[in-house]
């Protein structure tokens, strides 16, 4: 199927309109039962393995709330600025369609656990820009579907569906912005950058793992346009389910050109929602949207309403984490790297393991080159994250250190990282198993250095006449027959002695 | 006192996935309209001081420990399913040909 959307060019697009967003994100928490019943959330079930009366919506079942997720909730609502209410209450929100087999989706509606927040992010160039926000509520997610008998799974077409409720009642927070104004010919970095730090914060709460591929993290980007220099907002549109930072920032992109062209154009925008495709990165139309009278929300009479104790709030506040910006803005002054060098590692997801390194016992520069060098190429070459490369920032420590006891030269610790990574142990143990020792015997050393004298008689005449530099080809001789496990240092220094030159 | 209009009956029926006559139309909006205006009675006695009643109990913060509960096994749970495929619920087309 291939639909073409008219587009005006993005530059001609901001010289006439002015982008107004709104984001909202839906994060799966990491608890380990469901919102409303103790069914398990773990991933990797049989289908429909992990459900029960309350979450299948059987007649005569009663939802009890988790207490860890609406911990989980205040917990993020605080560390987004946000009041949290003194009272609040669960509210049905009514729709037919088979993801809940309730026929309503159990969540807040006009007394959200956690209002008026911001959440600061920092553009690529370090400008902070306030995300301001309007709300995060408690909420449960949907069955999954399967479309059979269409084309590649799509729900068009398909002759009928096929529903697993495991993951109907794993508990959702969705946090929502206030309009996002002002933000002009960057709207779609803002996006990115709002969602990429959201999923920093999330992770530093210990609340979610929030990895968007695997659906636990997902946006959905509201877009409008109005012509610069107005202030009544336009009519929106919702694109559903971006599901990479990458995707948010383009899917509000491929919004603000094609609002453009259909404004300009004369036409009107059509209130709906829209999907994203990522292979080209546009967006189709989707159904239009419900009026919100439509959902017909009332307050749920099964569940009583959450009146958080001040002093629990207190306590939780109390509790936060250093947030994600504050503390890599520290670490960056810390380590002493550029604002660039910093998004590197964090785009690697090398922060913790670094840190963890260093709180290992290792320098600072050392686990930051293993992490962003070595490990980084082979977790590269695997497809994997850092953080599931079968080595721990205690074992990366310990190369560091026999590197810096002089006990392994890099090359050597190249191996013994390998030796680890294979499963062969400990890299004590892959240095021992391997052999991988640096030559230390000083008389093994200087007999390997007159070899390298004897065999070279024009490069060491040249280095007797001054020529200090090429001193390396001596030393490259020398590693050559240690099998690379000399200390270069040390054996540069032997051959200039024996060369009677001052290094 | 609260009137309801024949449309407003058909965007509801529309909305509970009801397929509704034209004279049933009729019939319910007086009928609805009969129960809105006894419930409608209520505020003429319940003035401002008097919130909204959701919960008859004065309980709140009724919550349990994120801990594992046995489930149902797949053919209990899909035991009731008018149709199944594959150990999932089996329902018609979501979507009609567009």
């Amino acid at each position: 199927m291939t639909v073409t959307t008219d587009l005006v060019s993005y530059e001609d697009a901001l010289a006439s309109y002015d982008p107004v967003m709104g984001l909202e994100v839906h994060v799966e928490l990491g608890t380990r039962t469901k919102m409303f019943c103790g069914c398990s959330t773990a991933l990797g079930a049989d289908a429909n393995a992990q459900t029960c009366p309350t979450c299948l919506g059987l007649p005569g079942s009663l939802p009890v709330v988790n207490a860890t997720g609406v911990e989980s909730a205040i917990k993020i609502g605080l560390a987004l600025n946000c009041e949290i209410a003194e009272w609040c209450r669960f509210a049905r929100k009514n729709y037919f369609y088979p993801d809940m087999p309730k026929n309503f989706q159990t969540s807040q509606y006009d007394e959200p656990i956690a209002f008026n927040g911001y959440l600061d992010v920092q553009l690529e160039d370090g400008e902070v820009f306030r995300v301001e926000i309007e709300r995060a509520h408690m909420e449960e997610d949907t069955g999954k579907s399967t479309h059979v008998g269409g084309a590649t799974g799509r729900i068009h077409g398909a002759s009928h569906s096929l529903l697993d409720y495991n993951r109907a009642g794993i508990p959702l927070i969705e946090i929502v912005t206030k309009p996002i104004e002002g933000a002009g010919e960057r709207a779609p970095e803002v996006a990115k950058a709002y969602v990429a730090e959201l999923r920093e914060v999330i992770r530093s709460l210990d609340v979610s793992e929030a990895r968007m591929d695997k659906g636990q993290m997902r946006c959905d980007v509201n877009l409008s346009l109005r012509p610069n220099g107005t202030e009544e907002f336009g009519t929106r549109s919702e694109t559903k389910n971006v599901n990479s930072l990458r995707s948010v920032e383009r899917a509000a992109r491929f919004e603000i050109q094609r609002h453009a062209a259909v404004l300009s154009s004369g036409g009107t925008i059509v209130q709906e929602t829209r999907h994203f495709h990522e292979d080209d990165g546009s967006t189709t139309s989707g159904r239009i949207k419900d009026n919100a009278e439509d959902y017909r929300y009332f307050p749920e009479p099964d569940l009583v309403p959450v009146a958080p104790a001040r002093e629990w709030v207190e306590e939780l506040r109390a509790g936060l984490p250093e947030m994600p910006r504050v503390r890599r803005n520290r670490l960056r002054e810390q380590w002493g790297v550029t604002e660039h060098d910093m998004q590197s590692m964090l785009n690697a997801g090398a922060v913790d393991p670094i840190v963890a390194t260093i709180d290992a016992g290792a320098p600072a520069d050392q686990a930051r080159k293993w992490w962003m060098g070595e490990l980084a190429r082979h977790a590269n070459e695997q497809g994997k994250a850092l953080d599931e490369m079968p080595i721990t920032p205690v074992q990366v420590a310990r190369v560091a250190e026999l590197v810096a006891a002089g006990d392994l030269n890099d090359k050597l610790a190249r191996q013994v990282i390998e030796g680890v990574l294979a499963g062969e142990g400990d890299p004590d143990k892959v240095v021992e198993k391997r052999g991988l020792k640096v030559v230390s015997d000083e008389g093994a050393l200087t007999a390997a250095v007159e070899e390298a004298i004897a065999g070279n008689q024009a490069i060491a005449d040249k280095i007797r006449g001054g020529k200090v530099a090429a001193a390396g080809a001596l030393v490259g001789a020398v590693m050559k027959a240690t099998r690379g496990q000399a200390d270069a240092a040390r054996v540069k220094e032997l051959i200039l002695e024996k060369l009677g030159v001052e290094g | 006192m609260p009137g309801i209009t024949r449309e407003e009956v058909a965007h509801l029926a529309r909305l509970a996935r009801l397929e509704l006559k034209d004279e049933e139309l009729d019939h319910f909006a007086g009928q609805l309209d009969d129960i809105l205006g006894a419930v409608a009675r209520v505020s003429e006695v319940a003035d401002q001081d008097v919130p909204p009643t959701s919960h008859p109990l004065p309980l709140t913060n009724v919550m349990r420990a994120d801990e594992v509960r046995p489930s149902l096994t797949p053919e209990q749970a899909l035991s009731g399913a008018p149709a199944q495929e594959q150990q999932r619920f089996k329902v018609p087309q979501i979507l009609g040909e567009d």
